[in-house]
């Protein structure tokens, strides 16, 4: 269980989290979703100890990090890919660390054959593509057996094979019952490993909720209408207090209606239909409308046009 | 996720962790190595210096000849490797990110940094102690030559040597302190060898009698008086200068303890 209560970081003038309160509980997977400087690794590493909060608090199973009385037994964390001395070869990055938490030799061969880099465990990690950093660095998460894991960003440079053996992963430590807090900006990613969802956008949580409550909350279902007919039937359908919005070239978004409602008024007015369409929400929808005003950067339309 | 009982860990842990990874990167090998090359290497080629120009030197050159001083030369360029050595010890682990995985396992910020230094005093005592002993006997070999040479058993001659390891032990000490407050490694190894090899530079051109009492006090200086057999103009005595030295790296690593404690990794 990992809690927030008030949790700040200000770096200068700018919060980069504003006084965030959570909870993750263990059992499932909870997603850490927002874009990117919304906050999310300032958040991570402030669980971890790395940054020193400038207000609030962030606690591991009641503990804050540096009070844990063996850390790694009670939290595996994959913050970066490159937080390995590159002159070290696999087996003795992870050796040093186990030996800072008393963990066994045996371990270390363990973890390293569960992440399949047996084969390179001899070769110092400097020279590892980014796939086999981020296993290694899975590798140092997994080192402690710990009932907490925190991954930011972890499928970053795996390949479609690895994307799917982190997933399966995931969803694996979650079942036995362990808390997995993973984040992302890709909300697909999240979408097929999360049942939690924790929303970030700049510095403040946006949503707490479950993966299909969050969708069913924020992104409401419409109607696409192709017609040769739209200069006619839009009117007619803005008349009915719809709420429209135009899609491509000769279709409409139609909001809070269902087709048969939209068929029967072309069919009253006469007017063609060439295609008709329930669009379901996607999570990206969802996401979309719920950060839309808390996107750091924001792409200037004129300027990508 | 076992819940058997989890031990806390220890600071023998870390020790033994920061052990491990010092001798896993090529830098302590060749760090070492270069040490031993550099100050073995040069004490000899200096007594070979000394001795061949030895008639051509005025007669109060000759009468300052120190065999202590002289014959321990070289180590003062073991400052550069050894004092390298430290820098990395720290740096590297900012330069990489490997302080991120460092402080996971260890985030008690003071018993980290206190295993750091114990593993480098203890590697650099012995390094020192050795290219000490090792500088002495090679550049008194050349000092036999001429019937210069003097045994360990002459005043002062034991105790400059064993200083000169301590020395050396107390360079990569400042050097990690350093490197722990400037943490990029080009800056804390300018910064390092700026204070033991660009201050005395300066110091030279100081004027008068203030100048050659800030001069004694400049930190390579001071260190450097304990290699000192007999006693010499313009050096403090040998445990006053070491003393010194030794007080300017408690400075810095009190404040290194300090920073790493409150700075974000």
């Amino acid at each position: 269980m990992i809690q927030a209560t008030g949790l700040t970081k200000v770096y200068g003038a700018k919060a980069a989290v504003d006084r965030i309160e959570f909870e993750v509980r263990p059992g499932v997977v909870t997603g850490f979703l927002g874009p990117n400087g919304a906050g999310k690794s300032t958040t991570m590493r402030m669980i971890l100890g790395l940054d020193r909060p400038t207000a609030g608090r962030v606690t591991v199973g009641g503990r804050r990090y540096r009070d844990l009385p063996a850390p790694l037994r009670e939290v595996g964390a994959l913050l970066d890919a490159k937080a390995v001395h590159g002159g070290r070869t696999a087996y003795h990055h992870l050796r040093g660390l186990a030996a800072a938490n008393g963990i066994a030799r045996r371990r270390v061969e363990e973890v390293l054959d569960l992440v399949g880099l047996t084969e390179v465990a001899d070769q110092r990690a400097g020279g590892f593509s980014l796939g086999m950093a981020q296993r290694l660095g899975i590798a140092a998460a997994l080192l402690g057996d710990p009932g907490v894991l925190l991954f930011d960003e972890p499928v970053n440079g795996l390949d479609p094979e690895g994307i799917r053996w982190i997933r399966r992963l995931m969803r694996s430590l979650a079942a036995e019952g362990r808390t997995v807090f993973v984040s992302s900006h890709l909300m697909a990613e999240m979408a097929l490993t999360a049942e939690q969802l924790l929303v970030i956008g700049r510095g403040r949580i946006l949503a707490d909720t479950t993966m299909t409550g969050f969708i069913a909350a924020n992104a409401s279902t419409h109607v696409k209408v192709r017609s040769p007919d739209l200069i006619t039937l839009a009117p007619l359908l803005t008349a009915r207090g719809w709420r429209t919005a135009p899609a491509d070239r000769g279709s409409l978004l139609v909001y809070g209606v269902s087709p048969a409602q939209i068929g029967d008024l072309a069919h009253a007015a006469r007017l063609r239909l060439h295609e008709l369409a329930v669009i379901q929400p996607s999570l990206e929808d969802a996401f979309m409308r719920l950060t839309a005003d808390s996107v750091e950067y924001h792409a200037r339309s004129r300027d990508v046009a | 996720m076992s819940r058997r009982t989890r031990r806390p860990a220890t600071f023998g842990q870390a020790l033994s962790a920061e052990w491990i990874k010092f001798f896993s990167v090529r830098s302590a090998f060749w760090g070492l190595l270069a040490t031993l090359v550099v100050t073995v290497g040069l004490s000899a080629l200096l007594a070979l210096a000394y001795i061949v120009s030895l008639n051509q030197l005025p007669p109060a050159r000759r009468a300052a000849f120190d065999p202590g001083a002289y014959g321990l030369a070289g180590l003062n360029f073991g400052v550069i490797t050894l004092g390298v050595l430290g820098v990395l010890t720290m740096s590297g682990e900012y330069s990489t990110g490997q302080i991120r995985s460092t402080l996971a396992a260890v985030p008690k910020r003071a018993r980290l940094l206190a295993a750091k230094a114990l593993v480098l005093a203890a590697v650099s005592l012995v390094t020192g102690l050795v290219v000490a002993f090792v500088s002495f006997f090679a550049s008194q070999a050349v000092f036999a030559t001429k019937d210069l040479d003097v045994t360990l058993g002459q005043p002062g001659l034991l105790r400059a040597v064993i200083g000169g390891g301590l020395y050396l032990t107390l360079v990569a000490l400042f050097a990690l302190g350093v490197a722990t407050v400037v943490r990029h490694p080009a800056g804390a190894v300018t910064a390092v060898l700026g204070i033991l090899f660009v201050l005395p530079i300066f110091g030279a051109f100081l004027p008068g009698e203030w100048g050659a009492t800030v001069r004694k006090f400049l930190p390579s200086s001071a260190g450097a008086a304990i290699m000192n057999a007999g006693p010499a103009s313009g050096s403090l005595a040998p445990w006053t200068g070491l003393g010194v030295f030794a007080a300017y790296t408690a400075i810095i690593l009190v404040a290194a303890f300090w920073l790493f404690r409150r700075r974000d990794a």
